[in-house]
């Protein structure tokens, strides 16, 4: 992957404008919620929902630009866009990618939050 | 903490997505302002009918109602079309931007959601809504809420429209020597009391007071809404103005004023309504036989010593329980054959 997991500007300049420390607490807030988006992507793309698999795909990608996490972002649109069919003929395999990028965005935006 | 500025506004901000809330309400409350959040827009319509905002941000991917039928529930109801929306989203394609503009959004803004940008379009939608407000509560003052109403969901324009409706005329018998015998204060103060009562019993009634000329006032019912019983209704608004004067009177015997007495011309029929005037300074008003001849009724009022005079079609409707005295063919100036007039008898009203 050759993106930055965080694009250190983005983040920068929510800190700038938000509050380092409310910036913090937004972190806290996002991994705790994220992990709820990944596993409604796992259940509804189980349950066909094509609907809800959508909103939390553009959820996790709305966040994801957010904190400046453009490659998590680009893939939960990817998954967006493209809805059930393509994920389920690849095994499921995209949120398995998915989820690897959260954890190092995830690795990524604790250090930044503590630093 | 921050200090709340003067110009500070309350906002709704609606988004199922908990990060995007918090962001939104922090840079919000940042720039002064009060900040109020919704998960869906179920919740978010709730608390618009509960409380009033001044411009809601919303999100249009949502569950159980999402965006695009919020925008199109604001626009069914009266009460909350004029509410600035402004849309912060990431939706993908233009087409769906264009769909938020054309169900009445103000403007759009992309997520993540530019602060300098978000300042500016909120700056800019609130001194609209600043504009629209002052427009509107000029209206209100000026106008009735009926014809306030009217305007707003049919907007301005000179002309009238043919409707079928009741119209009443009705003033303050020797009003002039009345006056002659007061100061002035006192006689705005009468005015004022009188006026007051009179538009309570005339509004409580579905009647429209359109005009005030000194001490006589001139009301429609059935215009610029229509209102089923026009005719009873502007009957029965009558008989409690009648009644009110008399209590009014009750508390001016007390103080060792003198009485005022009152005569009231109703007739119904076809008549054009609308706005008539300049297209900068109009008014509310309908014209055409039936208004002319419930003016010439009420001027009979003095001639017949009746409080209530009414014509033929007027008489029709009224149930039978309402007591009405023929009075027969009478010549009204302005009509070349006599008309058929009623009296409304006060005393066996129910």
């Amino acid at each position: 992957m050759t993106a930055a997991t965080i694009d250190l500007p983005t983040f920068e300049a929510l800190q700038q404008t938000a509050g380092a420390e409310f910036v913090g607490e937004l972190v806290d807030t996002f991994l705790t919620e994220a992990p709820l988006m990944l596993a409604e992507l796992r259940a509804t793309l189980a349950a066909g929902n094509a609907d809800a698999f959508r909103r939390a795909a553009h959820s996790l990608k709305s966040n994801s630009l957010t904190f400046g996490a453009t490659t998590l972002g680009a893939m939960a649109r990817d998954l967006e866009l493209g809805g059930l069919d393509p994920v389920l003929k690849a095994n499921a395999q995209p949120l398995d990618a998915l989820a690897r990028e959260y954890s190092q965005v995830a690795e990524a935006l604790t250090e930044l939050r503590d630093a | 903490m921050h200090e709340a500025r003067n110009d500070a506004a309350r906002l709704l901000v609606v988004d199922d997505n908990k990060v995007n809330r918090l962001l939104l309400t922090r840079s919000l409350e940042l720039q002064g302002h009060h900040v109020a959040t919704a998960e869906n827009g179920r919740v978010a319509l709730e608390m618009l009918r509960r409380e009033a905002f001044d411009l809601m941000l919303l999100d249009m991917e949502m569950p159980e109602m999402d965006g695009f039928q919020v925008l199109e529930q604001l626009f069914k109801d009266l009460q909350l079309r004029d509410l600035p929306v402004i849309v912060t989203s990431s939706l993908e394609g233009v087409a769906s931007v264009v769909r938020c503009i054309e169900l009445g959004a103000q403007d759009y803004l992309n997520k993540p959601v530019n602060p300098v940008l978000l300042k500016a379009r909120i700056g800019a939608s609130l001194e609209k809504k600043r504009l629209q407000d002052q427009l509107k509560e000029m209206v209100r003052r000026f106008a009735t809420p009926e014809v306030a109403q009217d305007l707003q969901v049919s907007g301005f324009a000179l002309g009238g429209k043919r409707v079928v409706a009741s119209v009443m005329f009705s003033d303050i018998r020797d009003f002039t020597p009345l006056v002659e015998s007061q100061p002035p204060e006192e006689t705005i103060d009468l005015i004022n009391t009188y006026y007051t009562l009179m538009f309570d019993a005339i509004s409580s009634h579905g009647g429209v007071v359109n005009q005030m000329i000194g001490d006589g006032l001139m009301a429609i019912f059935g215009a610029p809404l229509p209102l089923p019983d026009h005719e009873a209704s502007a009957v029965r608004a009558a008989l409690e103005m009648i009644e009110l004067v008399g209590m009014f009177n009750l508390e001016r015997a007390a103080a060792e004023k003198p009485q005022i007495r009152i005569g009231i011309g109703i007739a119904s029929g076809e008549m054009v309504a609308g706005y008539a005037g300049t297209s900068r300074r109009a008014t509310y008003t309908c014209m055409g036989d039936t208004v002319n001849l419930a003016a010439r009724l009420e001027t009979h009022t003095k001639l017949a010593k009746r409080s209530i005079l009414i014509d033929s079609a007027t008489r029709k409707a009224l149930p039978e329980r309402v007591a009405v005295e023929s009075l027969g063919p009478v010549e009204i100036k302005g009509k070349a054959a006599p008309v058929e007039v009623y009296s409304v008898n006060l005393a066996q009203q129910g």
